[in-house]
């Protein structure tokens, strides 16, 4: 789907002017709508820095930390506002340091354009120095990418570039430009890219599919929705809600499609996957029917796939081709764009409630609440436990933040227990994992959403993989909320040593410096707690700052994260402890 | 069950296309039994035709990651008996062979394979077809020295209408 700039943005269309490779560059991103990138400077992509000195009242550039902080800041910054992200670097070191924030959004299908400066087309293949094959790096991680070596092909790569990255199943694309390029004059001229022969972006509505999928979902006695990040991509959520309303049918999430129904929606039943919720990964196993929406069955959420759902007829609403039957075998595939898909199917379903089915789900929350949930956020133990916090954060932001996270313990608990009210309210790392992610990311989830408040929820394990980025939100007073959960572990990893390697903690204990002395160094304000009387009155004052803030929250050094799917085992061996 | 799938791949001719789908491959830990590129029947669109041994439901999943690809137009699998397919190898031999052992003239005849060149020191064989055409003259002439042997990759065509043209003629008209 379009948004108003992008369509606005469609008809700019300069006249022919003899300008510099790297000023197209500028005006290249000016014409798709872009005013903020994000980056690090170098030799090689010199000229480009150059012009951006020029054209800084209309492209803002936020010097990042560190390149890869600059694809995760580009990351964040798309996926709360639903642009392209924009990160830029040099050769060599800086096109390298971007490559964990490419394959983090490929795999989480992240709208991102990378620019990287190249040695001099004369040199490419002479190991000069910072040359190093982005190209050939880049490929596997990549939706597409192009080595620029002549000025007057930049206007029809960037068109071809932006188009790509966004179109269809987003994700990121990677220019490499020649310095020599960057230098040569040419005559300029833009168009908007509308189409590349080779390339489908959406397959048309599949009608015959719809009534298919319609049939199988009226009959159903036990059907059961797990929707993907695909929902928010297509901008179905109202889409999504009214089929969900109007079928009666229980919906869970994947960690990526969460917030695009809320919490606190009727049907909204939680979880799927490793650690998701008790009932939807059970049930997974009982439904008769499911139907998965802009979702790929990856193994995180299905466990082991011989035995996963094989009672149940399986409908898959997906825009790529080639998620269809990847990993598990549909009964109906219905491809294209699911906004598009769900418009049609709508009308065709019949007004249905099913509330002894969804009595199941309510039967099985219950039990997880006893077993699970009271001890995570209302424990009679003296620590703290990380899901407490959430339940504060949540009181405080009255259940309407855009919440981040990186990845391990603090990532399942912040995305178990935080509220949702609306869309694009959740950004973290899901199909790569990259711990480092969130601190950057939140820097560019706030600048992509600035009226809305962003809370960083991070461990402390993955927070000193990127810890530099408070540089960046000190010097650009981005009033990002950053709260560490610090169990002097890398909690996750500390799990799976107890739970199945007999309590070898090997390399998993951390001895941490004084975080609130590091953020304070960079004049943030900051505090620790680690006594639960002051937990709410922290978290008060550090949601009603309007500038960034720090808090260290000192949580149980051995608490586990349950329920659990252990790795190879199936959905309905989920474990409560 | 694994067994031999040609895919042929139509794409743009584009620098680096040749390293994504061989990445494609390479992730999935397949090895690529043989590869040719040239250009298609069509002007500006470049045809791949590779060779893999594996399970039908692993060729399925290789042709969706291929059509994936950007730059490529349309990629498909077929059995050998949907396809027409043959191979070329050279055998460079000493020429005292040809002119001393009476035998290797009758193996070149029998074998319909063409000599390419004769010079004093050494001739050049070339036979086009199966493979195991091209494996029985390699084991007749091995006896005589070979000096030096190649085998190129499956060159193969369709009996199945491909369809490239429509789908090129198709994007015309939309765009």
């Amino acid at each position: 789907m379009k948004t108003k700039e992008q369509i606005a943005s469609q008809e700019v269309q300069s006249d022919s002017i003899k300008i510099s490779g790297a000023e197209a560059v500028i005006r290249c991103l000016l014409a798709e709508g872009v005013d903020l990138i994000y980056g690090y400077p170098g030799g090689a992509i010199m000229p480009v820095y150059d012009e951006l000195y020029k054209f800084q009242d209309k492209l803002n550039h936020i010097l990042t930390r560190h390149e890869q902080g600059a694809t995760h800041a580009a990351q964040g910054y798309a996926r709360t506002s639903g642009k392209v992200g924009v990160a830029i670097a040099t050769s060599g070191p800086g096109a390298t340091n971007l490559v964990t924030g490419i394959a983090d959004a490929q795999i989480d299908s992240t709208p991102m354009v990378c620019i990287t400066g190249q040695v001099g087309s004369h040199l490419l293949g002479s190991d000069a120095f910072q040359e190093t094959d982005i190209i050939g790096i880049s490929t596997p991680v990549t939706k597409w990418n192009y080595q620029i070596t002549k000025a007057s092909e930049i206007p029809e790569i960037f068109a071809k570039a932006f188009y790509i990255a966004r179109s269809g199943r987003p994700g990121p694309v990677l220019i490499d430009i020649t310095k020599d390029a960057q230098f040569d004059t040419f005559d300029f001229t833009y168009k908007k890219c509308k189409g590349v022969r080779s390339y489908k972006p959406v397959s048309p509505l599949d009608t015959h599919a719809v009534t298919q999928a319609a049939e199988l979902i009226n009959q159903a006695k036990k059907p059961f929705i797990v929707w993907g990040q695909g929902v928010i991509l297509g901008s179905a959520e109202e889409e999504f809600k009214a089929f969900v309303e109007k079928s009666g049918i229980p919906a869970a999430w994947t960690i990526l499609g969460l917030s695009a129904l809320p919490t606190a929606h009727p049907l909204n039943v939680g979880m799927v996957g490793m650690h998701g919720n008790y009932g939807p990964n059970l049930l997974t196993n009982e439904c008769d029917l499911l139907i998965a929406v802009g979702m790929r069955f990856d193994d995180r959420v299905t466990g082991n796939l011989e035995t996963y759902a094989k009672q149940a007829k399986i409908i898959h609403f997906e825009i790529d081709p080639a998620e269809i039957n990847k990993n598990v075998s549909v009964d109906v595939p219905v491809l294209g764009d699911c906004k598009e898909s769900l418009q049609a199917l709508i009308p065709l379903v019949q007004k249905k409630s099913h509330d002894q089915w969804l009595g199941r789900f309510d039967e099985l929350m219950k039990v997880e609440v006893t077993e699970v949930i009271d001890k995570d956020l209302r424990p009679e133990k003296e620590g703290l436990t990380m899901g407490e916090v959430i339940v504060s954060i949540n009181k405080h932001t009255k259940g309407d933040a855009v919440l981040v996270t990186d990845v391990g313990q603090h990532q399942m608990v912040a995305c178990r227990y935080t509220e949702f009210a609306r869309s694009r309210s959740n950004v973290t790392s899901g199909g790569l994992g990259t711990m480092g992610f969130a601190l950057p990311a939140a820097l560019g989830a706030k600048m992509g959403t600035p009226e809305r408040e962003v809370v960083a929820v991070i461990g402390d394990g993955g927070y000193q993989m990127t810890i530099q980025e408070l540089g960046t939100i000190f010097q650009t007073q981005t009033a990002v909320k950053i709260v560490v959960l610090n169990n002097e572990f890398l909690g996750m990893v500390r799990q799976w040593q107890q739970l199945f390697f007999d309590k070898r903690y090997a390399s998993t204990e951390m001895v941490n410096p004084d975080f609130v002395a590091i953020a304070k160094g960079y004049y943030l304000d900051a505090q620790k707690v680690d006594k639960r009387e002051n937990l709410d009155a922290a978290v008060a004052e550090m949601i009603a700052s309007d500038k960034p803030y720090f808090l260290e929250v000192c949580v149980e050094k051995e608490d586990n994260v349950f329920p659990m799917i252990p790795t190879g085992a199936s959905v309905s061996d989920i474990r409560l402890k | 069950m694994d067994k031999i799938f040609t895919i042929s791949i139509y794409s743009e001719n584009n620098v680096g296309l040749l390293n994504r789908i061989s990445a494609i491959f390479l992730k999935r830990h397949i090895n690529i039994e043989s590869l040719t590129t040239s250009q298609s029947e069509i002007k500006d669109v470049f045809r791949f035709i590779i060779t893999v041994k594996v399970s039908e439901d692993k060729v399925k999943k290789l042709i969706q990651q291929i059509e994936k690809q950007v730059e490529v137009i349309r990629a498909f699998y077929h059995t050998d008996e949907e396809t027409i397919f043959q191979e070329s190898a050279l055998y460079k031999v000493k020429s005292s062979a040809l002119f001393e052992e009476r035998h290797i003239q009758n193996i070149i005849k029998e074998s319909h394979a063409n000599i390419v060149t004769v010079s004093p020191e050494y001739f050049v064989i070339e036979k086009t077809g199966f493979r195991q055409e091209t494996d029985r003259l390699y084991q007749d002439l091995a006896p005589f020295g070979l000096l030096q042997f190649v085998r190129s990759g499956r060159i193969s065509v369709s009996k199945a209408k491909m369809g490239i043209s429509e789908i090129i003629k198709n994007f015309k008209t939309d765009n």
